[in-house]
């Protein structure tokens, strides 16, 4: 850690009640979701964390609580260095404030991450999917939602699999 | 799957203006089906008169889902996904991905595979950049550009199958190094290239530099300021075009770029001329850094040691039982990552790429995401585009420099 992320990580550490992980050179701190928002905003204007590189998420799943983490990388342009925040999230299908106020980089990777894993955002101006047809129901990037392969067709299961296969029609 | 829905003027409300729902104004799609668009994109674009006012950007037609896909894969199957998202920087793609493993597991990279890696990864940006520069003048109608950087390409594309065996889809970079160590040609192959290639930079500068054709469809289209570019996340030439000198080679170096003495472009514009000059200064610099590399390119082995994670030398494999284990180890069952997360950056020919790795420890990883920059400098689209002509929408996409397969994944 340099001199002004160390100043950085200790005043949202104070203010919000966050915990720090580092590992392999990167630093992490670990947000309560009510102190997402604020806490980036403080970044941006008093640390220079502009420019938002990455926003995703992971699910745990069959772990509940936290389900999932938000996870969120800023690149401070002017100090070169990068911060992460991880908001972890309860529940099955959980909300967080949108960053789009603040970053408006924020919309399209917030349209994805409700696409692939259904975090709401609240506050989003433009809460479509991105990637997945918009009639599209489930979030595929999800732990629980199945890959969609093929199921081997064998002696005992052929006629069933064979049933549902599109076949020209006569 | 829910019941087939059309889509009405309704879902569009808040996204155009409300004279295109009294259809004061026309709404027009672009794409997905359009030469000009790079792939499978599809603009909304409403128009007054030839004016665009609004341009809604729709992608996700080239979705192959490899983020999920690579959950059920062990990592080096998952590597040779990563190949795929971004088809004209596919060595960037490599490296980023295994640097961001190599991270986790703290896996050593030999000298001469940090080079050749240098070398592969310049020769893959300007490859894109000249894959870039012929497909944007086919759109501003200059024909004669795009086979002259074809015919340079060709060259790219020949070193890279001499190494792996492949044209394009090469994962030559692996885990701990490289495949194989490069054939004896590839080092007068790379310098057979760098003795011809300055004349050529200079050859596309003649033919557009100062072509007044090329200057009335550029200057000035497509503004966007750095202030805009920052808050929309985009990077690379873009930025740079901008007057924001942002390389992440310089700003976060991985691998051994921080080795090299290369300048970064710049430009104050910001329109579609300035990414046009910065790109070009890029191939130069390009060539710069392939240049040293060559010269200081030290022998020795091209993979780790370790072979818990890299494949033993097939050699060994007769002879050395541990070899034997370790290698059908590798093949079955993969390697074993510790616990933690990773976020590698580096900078592609369209700007900033970052790999988010996560792993539980077991040999398939967690979550790998792909910060691509195709998706978020299409993000900033429609600020380009809004109040012009609908016929520098075209120059514009051009100039923004996207793979479909990137953005999409």
């Amino acid at each position: 850690m340099n001199k002004h992320q160390t100043r950085a990580v200790e005043k949202i550490q104070k203010d919000f009640r966050a915990s720090v992980e580092e590992s392999r050179g990167e630093v992490a701190l670990l947000l309560p979701p009510e102190a997402f928002i604020p806490a980036v905003k403080l970044l941006r204007d008093q640390y220079g964390y502009d420019l938002l590189i990455l926003e995703t998420a992971v699910d745990y799943w069959p772990q509940l609580e936290p389900r999932f983490h938000l996870v969120c990388s800023i690149w401070s342009v002017g100090d070169q260095d990068l911060l992460t925040l991880r908001v972890p999230l309860n529940g099955n299908s959980p909300s967080i404030p949108s960053l789009t106020s603040i970053h408006p980089a924020a919309g399209w990777y917030e349209r994805e991450v409700w696409d692939m894993f259904g975090i709401t955002f609240e506050g989003h101006p433009d809460p479509r999917r991105l990637i997945m047809p918009f009639d599209w129901e489930g979030h595929p990037l999800r732990k629980d939602y199945p890959l969609g392969y093929e199921e081997p067709q064998f002696t005992f299961n052929f006629d069933k699999i064979s049933a549902g296969k599109p076949h020209p029609k006569e | 799957m829910a019941e087939y829905r059309e889509v009405t003027m309704d879902d569009l409300r808040g996204l155009v203006t409300d004279r295109a729902i009294t259809g004061e104004t026309v709404l027009l799609n672009m794409g997905p089906q359009h030469p000009s668009t790079h792939g499978v994109l599809r603009l909304l674009l409403e128009l007054d008169g030839e004016i665009v006012l609004n341009c809604i950007p729709d992608i996700g037609f080239l979705h192959t889902g490899v983020e999920k896909n690579m959950e059920s894969k062990i990592y080096q199957k998952a590597e040779v996904m990563t190949d795929r998202l971004d088809y004209t920087n596919t060595i960037g793609n490599n490296l980023a991905f295994c640097l961001a493993l190599e991270k986790l597991l703290d896996l050593d990279v030999p000298e001469r595979a940090e080079y050749v890696r240098v070398i592969l990864t310049e020769l893959s940006r300007i490859n894109s950049h000249l894959i870039w520069l012929g497909t944007s003048c086919l759109d501003l109608a200059a024909m004669s550009v795009f086979l002259y950087t074809f015919r340079e390409r060709e060259l790219i594309l020949d070193i890279f199958e001499l190494c792996s065996g492949q044209r394009m889809m090469t994962t030559y970079i692996r885990p701990g190094g490289l495949w194989r160590d490069v054939p004896v040609e590839f080092v007068p192959a790379v310098q057979h290239f760098l003795d011809i290639f300055p004349r050529r930079i200079e050859e596309y500068d003649g033919i557009l530099h100062k072509n007044k054709l090329f200057q009335d469809r550029t200057k000035g289209i497509g503004l966007i300021t750095a202030e805009e570019c920052i808050q929309y996340g985009v990077t690379g030439p873009i930025l740079r075009g901008s007057g924001r000198a942002i390389d992440f080679r310089r700003a976060r170096p991985y691998s051994v770029y921080d080795r090299f003495d290369f300048d970064i472009p710049c430009e104050q514009n910001g329109d579609i001329y300035d990414r046009y000059l910065v790109r070009m200064e890029e191939l130069r610099q390009s060539t710069r850094i392939i240049e040293q590399a060559l010269q200081k390119m030290p022998g020795g082995p091209t993979r780790s040691s370790n072979n818990k994670v890299v494949p033993p030398p097939r050699s060994e494999i007769g002879i050395s039982m541990e070899a034997l284990i370790h290698h059908f180890k590798l093949w079955t069952e993969g390697f074993c990552v510790p616990k933690g997360s990773a976020y590698q950056t580096i900078e592609t020919p369209r700007g900033l790429l970052g790999v988010y790795m996560e792993s539980d420890g077991s040999p398939k990883p967690l979550r790998v995401h792909y910060h691509t920059p195709s998706r978020t400098n299409l993000q900033a689209m429609p600020i380009m585009t809004r109040n012009r002509f609908l016929a520098d929408v075209v120059g514009i996409i051009g100039s923004v420099d996207i793979v479909l397969g990137d953005a999409d994944r």
